[in-house]
């Protein structure tokens, strides 16, 4: 029986076992299925990573290095090259691979960190023909950066996620021609950083309120006509704009892959798509816990391992003491203005100094007020200059304020003062 | 009179750079925006990150970055400069790739480890 | 000379292979596309049909009671997906209730066995996905869920590991009356041979003007289609269809044999004879209707839209018959064709010898087919196959768990796939959730190292659908 399985090893499933070996647990295994540690960081060969963690600018590659390097420091082992197939509640792994065939591994606890897959072009239907050329902008960067090929020469871009535009920089420092970056909102949902140095630098248009209406080609794209849309977000007709091109990526959001979480019977939240997780990053499963895009897309992958630390610790005391008791416990709602939290449940006793709370707004926001209610009384206010739905927002909550607030709901929601 | 977003950190704030009066920043929440704004203005720089061949490795391309930012405007001949250069593995992290990118003095950089196989 | 040349390699010319591969002759199927059913094959509501449908008398009629017969049957030596889940027309009103009971009487008379009438409770018990207000049901347990393509790719592969030459990416340009047969002329040389078959689907028109006057025009009808993801793929567990109307069966909501959700088609008459556009009044269309059936439907878990064109011609029937001596049309094979494929194969056969084709079995010939899907495989069997080969151990797709040795199998296969999607139709790699996005590169570098082509000379799908445009960091020079 090992103390812990990570399913994934890529920065969530790295520093989680980094943590909980640091927090005790011995016998820990990490599953990747890829032939090598870092996950999708190996492709994001763009600097802008550790701000927050490392205090400096770093490349994806330098960033999972950094925590590759750290785990050879501890006895945690890593199977490469082998895929999980099933997880029970349990905790039992089932997994596979062609050096050891198809094995089922137990652990006292398990961290899920399979992270997100993006969303393709059925998700938003998007009409036309389906020839060849039509890429998400992650499979596109594989290419690219990995295996060093060029996936078309005139490139449209649909969705202004950050994926989207550091492949606009990308293409055309490999001397393709992107020729727009089409986005379905009226704001765009990458970091400013990107959209200033991955479309102004270059001089490319980035049609806000866009989307694309129709693709032609047969073989291979040949043509993509976009539309304004109206507030409802449908096109408005008229105003089409022609762009002769070969390739379209799509930056279209991520999803939490949670395949093996629905297998283990965890309890998923319709609004992240990932598993509603307790303050300690534990699912609805005792002793199953979950960090980094596999809960919520982040956009930062600083706060990535920050959560998976939590996890990674919470893993080593539970493996230590065993279950932890499930009452006294907060549930967070989202009020007016939020989209979700993270965590969507407070165990009030399983609270150290503090709980952070991860959130997403649902719109764009100027200055505004931040608040968090209990009950009747609003307990805690927090200003902030600038909210968008692009930018994950945090609170902390310390814990003498959740001792003070009755049991029940904590909502949060946002009060725009003044918009920009 | 220019105005910009400032990308030091996600916040975003918009900036005005006056450029008639000593590029003096306004609109930004602390030093490294004022900082930015004029340098974006006065000699703007990136750091460029790309790929260059490798043979002997798990993958056929390995990522680089120049160590220091380099003026903007030299960001497409430095990665030009990539082409043609063929890497062996192993590779370390760190290894010089291209030294002197372009006469700006920064040197290329691997920023990953390759093993050979 | 060939004995007979089939013109096309969907499902119909397939079958035809199948069929004739039985005897001694000489067969060789053309087929323009660069993989076999990988047009209307492909597209469309994977369904094999009771028979209640046609009007009774009608050669579809006939043809479609006789191949749900077949199929079954025919699946399960052929090891392709097939489950018989049985069929639901759903009445909505008290007026649409005659329109069930003419379908029942239709059905009776076409030889469609076990209808049964249910009035509204009895749907629900039956189907509690479907809507509050259905008024009753007509149900046929014969109907089925079938894996199209691959159908059709084991029927093809049947026919060519018992002799049948395929050849791909030909198109016919002509046909010419030569002594004791034909002469067609393609992109890629003439064949010869004594008869022939139009199993052109949406081109057998063209096909059928090079030896005889013209006296039918196909008329393509494009359906389009949603296919959701797993996770609403058990919303209804029968394929329910709604009242027909003069626009074809109407939108139908059905699991597929992969366990997906499958809704759709709309009826949409085109002009150009390959436009399978998806368009956004259509997918609407499908969308509506099929939350009518099935109001429960997430269509925010889309995992992919398609269109597929109906064969269709002005005649309210197949058009199936000698149109020269020794020249054959399977033409205007529309819905049910899938269904009746089989059947109009064998029927084919009896008329071909009747326009004096000699035909003797082979005492040789082998019907059956066997393939290996390790998601399927118990724990144990999984690792024998891996011991044996670790191929089996490395997952490629992982959305549908398809492992690398099943992708090795489809190459090695009797008709191996030249793009990704070809590998795709047979092995199931980058049928699921992400549509590729993982598992094409990985696919992509199989296909380049086995077939020792460079990753760049790998399509998507047909000929000319390229996926990759050139290396980076092209040598030597500093110009980009």
């Amino acid at each position: 029986m090992l103390d812990l399985i990570v399913i994934g090893g890529g920065p969530a499933g790295l520093a989680a076992a980094c943590s909980a070996w640091e927090g005790g647990a011995k016998n820990i295994v990490i599953v990747e299925r890829d032939r090598e540690l870092g996950g999708i960081l190996n492709q994001c060969i763009h600097n802008g990573f550790g701000l927050h963690y490392f205090q400096e600018e770093l490349t994806g590659p330098e960033y999972a290095g950094r925590f590759i390097r750290m785990l050879k420091s501890t006895g945690v082992e890593v199977r490469l090259d082998t895929m999980v197939l099933d997880v029970t509640e349990e905790k039992e792994v089932h997994i596979v691979s062609a050096a050891e065939g198809y094995r089922v591994l137990r652990a006292k606890a398990v961290i899920l960190a399979m992270g997100c897959r993006e969303r393709a072009r059925g998700a938003i239907s998007i009409p036309g023909s389906r020839p060849a050329g039509i890429f998400t902008a992650g499979a596109a960067q594989r290419y690219v950066n990995i295996e060093g090929r060029m996936v078309g020469s005139r490139i449209l871009i649909l969705g202004s996620g950050d994926i989207g535009l550091i492949m606009a920089r990308r293409m055309t420092l490999e001397g393709a021609k992107v020729l727009a970056c089409v986005e379905l909102m009226p704001y765009s949902g990458g970091l400013n950083r990107n959209i200033v140095q991955c479309l102004q630098d270059f001089g490319i248009p980035l049609y806000l309120s866009h989307t694309i209406v129709d693709i032609k080609g047969n073989a291979r794209v040949e043509q993509v006509t976009i539309a304004r849309v109206d507030a409802r977000r449908k096109p408005i007709p008229g105003t089409e704009k022609i762009f002769n091109c070969d390739t379209v990526l799509l930056s279209v959001g991520l999803i939490p892959e949670n395949e093996l979480s629905k297998k283990a019977g965890i309890r998923l939240d319709r609004r992240t798509n990932g598993p509603v997780v307790c303050e300690n990053m534990e699912t609805s499963v005792p002793g199953i816990f979950a960090c980094g895009n596999v809960v919520h897309v982040h956009d930062l992958v600083d706060f990535v391992t920050a959560e998976s630390q939590r996890a990674g610790a919470a893993a080593a005391e539970y493996i230590a003491r065993g279950e932890r008791p499930g009452c006294d416990v907060l549930e967070l709602t989202n009020g007016d203005g939020v989209a979700y939290t993270v965590p969507q449940r407070i165990r009030r006793s399983g609270v150290k100094k503090s709980a952070e709370v991860f959130f997403r707004v649902s719109r764009v926001c100027g200055r505004s007020t931040l608040c968090v209610r209990c009950g009747d009384g609003d307990i805690a206010e927090f200003k902030r200059d600038h909210l968008a739905p692009g930018e994950m927002e945090h609170i902390v909550l310390p814990k003498a304020l959740l001792e003070k607030c009755g049991s029940g709901n904590l909502t949060i929601s946002v009060k725009e003062v003044s918009h920009d | 009179m220019t105005e910009l977003i400032c990308i030091v950190c996600p916040r975003g704030c918009h900036l005005k750079v006056d450029e008639e009066n000593g590029f003096s920043v306004t609109g930004n929440s602390c030093p490294r925006g004022a900082e930015y704004g004029r340098a974006e203005l006065t000699n703007p720089t990136r750091v460029v990150t790309s790929t260059v061949r490798v043979e002997g490795a798990l993958h056929p391309r390995c990522p680089v970055k120049t160590n220091v930012p380099i003026p903007k405007k030299l960001v497409f001949e430095a990665v030009r400069a990539l082409n043609g250069v063929c890497l062996e593995a192993p590779i370390a992290a760190g290894q010089i790739v291209v030294k002197n990118v372009c006469g700006t003095g920064a040197d290329f950089i691997a920023t990953r480890n390759l093993e050979r196989r | 000379m060939y004995d007979v040349a089939i013109v096309g390699c969907g499902i119909i010319g397939a079958a035809a292979a199948y069929e004739l591969s039985r005897y001694r002759l000489r067969t060789v199927v053309l087929e323009k596309r660069n993989d076999v059913c990988d047009a209307t094959t492909k597209a469309n509501s994977a369904i094999i049909h009771a028979g209640y449908d046609p009007e009774p008398g009608t050669l579809m009629a006939k043809l479609n009671v006789r191949g749900a017969e077949l199929a079954q049957e025919l699946c399960a030596r052929l090891d392709v997906p097939y489950r018989r889940v049985g069929s639901l027309v759903l009445a909505f009103r008290e007026e649409e209730r005659p329109t069930l009971e003419a379908l029942y009487r239709r059905g009776v008379r076409n030889g469609v066995k076990a209808l049964s009438l249910l009035d509204a409770s009895e749907a629900h018990a039956m189907e509690p996905g479907i809507a509050p207000d259905v008024a009753g049901a007509l149900y046929a347990p014969g109907a089925a869920i079938v894996n199209p393509w691959e159908y059709g790719i084991a029927l093809a592969e049947t026919a060519v590991k018992n002799g049948t030459e395929l050849r791909r990416s030909s198109e016919v340009l002509s046909i010419g009356r030569i002594d004791g047969g034909w002469r067609i002329l393609t992109n890629r040389g003439s064949v010869d041979a004594g008869f022939v078959i139009n199993a052109a689907g949406v081109s057998s028109d063209k096909v059928h003007n090079m030896v005889a006057a013209p006296d039918f025009t196909i008329r393509p009808i494009r359906g389009e289609y949603y296919l959701l993801d797993k996770s609403e793929g058990t919303r209804v567990s029968h394929v329910i269809f709604q009242c027909p109307t003069e626009n074809g069966k109407g939108v139908l909501v059905s699991p597929t044999v992969h366990g997906n959700l499958i809704a759709g088609p709309n009826a949409q008459a085109v002009e150009d004879g390959g436009d399978v556009s998806n368009t956004a009044q259509g997918m609407e269309f499908v969308r509506r209707a099929a939350l009518r059936s099935v109001p429960s439907i997430s269509f925010r878990d889309n995992i992919r839209n398609f269109a597929g064109l109906r064969a269709a011609c002005e005649r309210d029937d197949f058009v199936i018959r000698a149109a020269a001596p020794g020249f054959l049309d399977l033409a205007g094979i529309k819905s049910p064709g899938l269904t009746a494929a089989p059947a109009v194969a064998e029927y084919a056969l009896e008329l071909l010898r009747g326009e004096g084709l000699k035909t003797e079995k082979k005492a040789d010939w082998d019907g059956t087919r066997k393939k290996i899907r390790f998601r399927d495989l118990s724990a144990e069997e999984k690792n024998r196959l891996i011991r044996k080969n670790p191929a089996y151990g490395r997952v490629i797709c992982r959305c549908e768990t398809i492992t690398e040795g099943e992708i090795l199998d489809a190459l090695h296969s009797p008709i191996p796939p030249r793009s990704i999607d070809g590998v795709k139709r047979r092995a199931g790699s980058g049928m699921g959730r992400c549509q590729g996005g993982f598992c094409g590169p990985r696919v992509l570098a199989i296909l380049a190292r086995e077939y020792h082509m460079a990753p760049e000379e790998i399509p998507q799908d047909n000929d000319g659908s390229w996926i990759l445009s050139g290396e980076t960091k092209r040598g030597g020079s500093a110009d980009a």
